[in-house]
């Protein structure tokens, strides 16, 4: 249900979505939770009544000094980093929006993070504290506006990459981070190998790097911190100026690598650190994008999701479609299957905290 | 508080015949230790908390995982309670035994399995001390970020359970940001894997639930944890207050500035005496509070921003700023701190520390709080501070052989930690909530959330066996207790989040 009218900035919605959300368990049906629809492509696709949280809105909370800001979740993402930047802050997660009107809900309910990520952490971890409505319709408070807090489950880190299945998230409290003082990018050019070398190297060196992605035959770094050692640290390492905007457009899946010309079903590779090329059929070394030191490698690929899965999880890591859909020419099961005992404590967790099934059905798994 | 389990308010536990359970788990598992005489459970009764202790029915000290998953199978079959324990140095009473029940000693499990200085990571059986990792790592240049004070004796195992912090917790995170991944046994005895050694893993983040779950959900059996290369400098400086709200308001000026210092403490005045007469670690003995400021990263960094520290810390009314002039210094420096528990513990014959966060903005109201308290209950209260992220740790001195005076520090305690809680805080930031903060929870949470918490137990452990008594209240227990504390809607202040 698209609005009509563009919303108000702040404003508290919560009571009117406990209520379909009591409406919906009451009639079993199962709900579709839509923020700005931006990452409709991530996980499987959920038949059911849409809930749109897009009029859940508003920083309710923030203060520089302390470090933290509490958002409703159908904000508009760009409208909070707007907000922290006006502080000199940012998350420091980096995460994706893939759309202009991607929401703070979404970015905690998909848990997915930017280029920083090996370096300053992930969506989870800046989690500090949710509020999350129940399958009863019960607005509930985990976590909390303290950066420590070890009082319950952590349930609000469990929410993150939950794909809205357990709960209808309405606000969430993050850690936030001062933005650096000095950024400098650099390109080098550098086979393969030797960067995967490199990278484990400078990997147990103390140096400011806060992004590293291997592409189109050259090593991108990034490097943040104090004016000094970022200096001291391009002087060392060498190569060429790299644009800044280079790791917006590959978070946000602009370079040409990902372009939807491509019909080949995208995937992400989610690997240890140091792991060497992936042997796959037909894939030359030099085909995937190296994100993130090596850790996330995105891949064009027609192979089979069991080709794939099984060298990812031989290496220790696992792999995740992209889009298309299964239908479109992708995977029935975007997510690598579990292990049948952790499925097992999923599927109780599941049954426990929305017993009718009502939040976002089959969006992670069949069985969810 | 009453420590022993109560079936009524805890929920019933099953009575089982001793001599029977020791005689199935004999036979199911041969080469177990079991140890049963009462002179051999003693040493078991309790853990980092002393003042609670409880006599365990059996105590069993398994070496392999077979040893664990048949003590778990058998155990739940006979329907018998099982504690899980590691190096005992809890401090929330969480590893207290049970009467009616077994307790699962892993220190056994004391093997670093490996450590990959490419991939940055250590695969630990849980019973690894936290500070050995860090030594396995030093050949490389790495170390193991978390470091509570007692990490000369605890585990990585006990670490994990409690979600374990430290003093550079600010920068670092606490054990949840630093653990890739756990492998576990259920209550049934089945082997799982949450997380990976991959940056994340598929599915619902259990990795994170059971983080700090403190034994409630399973049983950690291997840790692999993520290294982080050893910062090229560390630059302390130790700045003294004549007043306790300047010294808190420093702190967010510094945070102000754009720092995120790598450890931010800050203790007051008899926490300082204390710990001079202990340590001599040359802290100001006059002072009203001091500010003790760690700067870690690249040098050229480092010295930038202790400039601006020292700018801030002026401007903020500092009497006095000293840094560290050589790592002998910087060790003494962080020596007072590391030791402000016993040396306390010099001053009295008892203490009873706190670990409540706080909103750093609430820092003067609830010193000025706590001092009220103090004097009403006529204790003294020493605090010791992680100013950084809030979390403090009033310890309250008392002496236990004086009638009524434990009880007297309890109630205290249990004041402090609601006036946390009133000002949008937590009755704990790293201790546990364990036995020890039972009542407390039914003022952090509504009973709906309770609820909700005992629902995310029975997705594992539906006949409750894991820990039961811990962690998270009844709300039989709330309706009793919960009504002494306070509830939202009757609290002063309405204005403030109530997270």
């Amino acid at each position: 249900m698209a609005n009509t009218a563009t919303p108000p900035r702040d404003h508290d919605a919560s009571e009117a979505l406990a209520e379909r959300i009591r409406r919906a368990d009451a009639e079993g049906t199962p709900l579709r939770i839509v923020g700005g629809d931006t990452k409709a492509f991530y996980g499987r696709p959920v038949q059911g009544r849409i809930l749109d949280t897009t009029e859940h809105r508003g920083i309710t909370y923030y203060d520089p000094v302390e470090l933290i800001v509490s958002v409703r979740t159908g904000t508009p993402l760009a409208e909070l980093e707007a907000a922290l930047a006006e502080n000199g802050q940012m998350l420091g997660c980096e995460p994706p929006h893939f759309g202009d009107d991607a929401t703070v809900g979404g970015m905690v309910a998909t848990g997915l993070s930017g280029p920083r990520r090996p370096w300053a952490g992930s969506v989870r971890d800046f989690v500090l504290g949710v509020r999350v409505i129940n399958h009863e319709g019960r607005e509930q408070r985990f976590g909390g506006q303290v950066m420590k807090n070890v009082a319950g489950y952590d349930l609000s880190r469990l929410m993150v990459g939950a794909l809205g299945s357990l709960g209808l998230l309405t606000e969430v409290t993050m850690k936030v981070l001062p933005r650096p003082g000095a950024t400098r990018s650099l390109h080098l050019d550098m086979p393969l190998p030797r960067a995967l070398e490199k990278l484990a190297e400078w990997g147990r060196q103390p140096l400011p790097i806060t992004a590293a992605a291997w592409l189109d035959g050259a090593l991108h770094l990034r490097l943040e911190g104090g004016p000094s050692s970022v200096a001291a640290t391009a002087d060392r390492l060498g190569g060429d100026e790299l644009r800044d905007d280079f790791w917006a457009a590959l978070r946000e899946q602009r370079l040409a690598f990902f372009s939807k010309e491509d019909p080949r079903p995208l995937w992400r590779l989610a690997l240890p650190h140091h792991t060497p090329v992936i042997d796959l059929p037909g894939v030359a070394d030099g085909d995937p994008l190296y994100d993130w030191a090596g850790t996330q490698r995105w891949l064009r690929s027609e192979l089979d999701d069991k080709t794939i899965r099984e060298a990812c999880t031989r290496a220790g890591g696992h792999a995740t479609c992209h889009g298309p859909h299964l239908g479109s020419g992708g995977t029935a099961e975007p997510f690598t299957p579990l292990a049948p005992v952790v499925a097992k404590y999923h599927r109780n967790l599941k049954a426990e905290l929305d017993p009718k099934g009502i939040f976002n059905p089959g969006r992670l798994y069949a069985a969810l | 508080m009453n420590i022993l389990h109560d079936d009524r308010l805890d929920g019933e536990l099953p009575r089982i015949d001793k001599a029977a359970v020791l005689a199935e788990l004999q036979r199911a598992a041969p080469g177990l230790t079991l140890l049963h005489r009462e002179e051999d459970l003693r040493p078991f009764e309790c853990d980092g908390l002393s003042a609670y202790r409880v006599l365990p029915m059996l105590v069993a000290l398994p070496e392999t995982l077979e040893q664990v998953e048949t003590l778990l199978k058998r155990c739940r079959a006979l329907g018998v309670p099982v504690v899980t324990r590691g190096a005992g140095t809890g401090l929330s009473g969480g590893a207290l035994p049970l009467e009616q029940g077994v307790l699962l000693v892993m220190s056994r499990f004391d093997r670093i399995l490996a450590v990959d200085p490419d991939a940055r990571t250590a695969r630990l059986q849980p019973g690894v001390r936290n500070l050995a990792i860090s030594e396995a790592a030093a050949p490389y240049g790495l170390y193991y970020a978390p470091d509570p004070s007692s990490q000369i004796a605890c585990s990585i195992g006990g670490n994990v359970a409690e979600n374990a912090g430290g003093v550079h917790c600010l920068k670092y995170g606490l054990t949840v940001h630093n653990v890739l991944r756990v492998e576990v046994l259920t209550i049934e005895g089945e082997r799982m894997t949450l997380g990976s050694e991959a940056l994340d893993a598929p599915g619902f983040d259990l990795l994170a639930l059971f983080t700090g779950s403190e034994g409630m959900l399973g049983v950690v059996t291997e840790i692999t944890v993520k290294l982080l290369p050893k910062p090229e400098t560390a630059k302390v400086l130790m700045a003294s207050f004549d007043d306790v709200e300047k010294a808190g308001r420093a702190v967010g000026d510094i945070i102000a500035a754009g720092i995120i210092p790598g450890g931010l403490e800050m203790m007051d005045n008899l926490a300082i005496r204390a710990a001079e007469d202990f340590i001599r670690a040359g802290y100001p003995v006059e002072a009203e509070a001091i500010l003790l400021c760690e700067l870690d990263g690249v040098e050229a960094d480092v010295d930038d921003d202790c400039e601006t520290v020292r700018r801030v810390l002026e401007a903020a009314g500092a009497t006095g700023i000293q840094q560290a002039r050589d790592e002998a210094e910087r060790a003494k420096f962080w020596a007072g701190r590391k030791n402000a528990f016993p040396a306390v513990g010099r001053m009295s014959p008892d203490y009873y520390c706190m670990d409540g966060t706080i909103p750093r903005r609430e820092l003067p109201r609830v010193l000025k709080g706590i001092t009220d308290l103090s004097a009403e209950y006529g204790l003294r209260v020493a605090n010791v501070f992680h100013a950084g992220d809030g979390n403090m740790h009033p310890l309250i001195l008392f002496d236990a052989n004086r009638e009524g005076e434990l009880e007297q520090a309890e109630a205290l305690g249990g004041r402090i930690l609601e006036l946390c809680v009133e000002v949008g805080g937590s009755i704990t930031g790293e201790h546990g909530v364990g036995r020890e903060k039972i009542n407390q929870m039914c003022a952090q949470f509504r009973p709906d959330e309770i609820t909700t918490f005992h629902a995310v137990k029975a997705a594992f452990d539906p006949e409750r066996l894991l820990n039961p008594g811990k962690n998270i209240p009844t709300l039989a227990r709330c309706a009793e207790f919960g009504a002494m504390h306070v509830h939202a809607g009757q609290l002063p202040h309405p204005e403030l989040p109530r997270f």
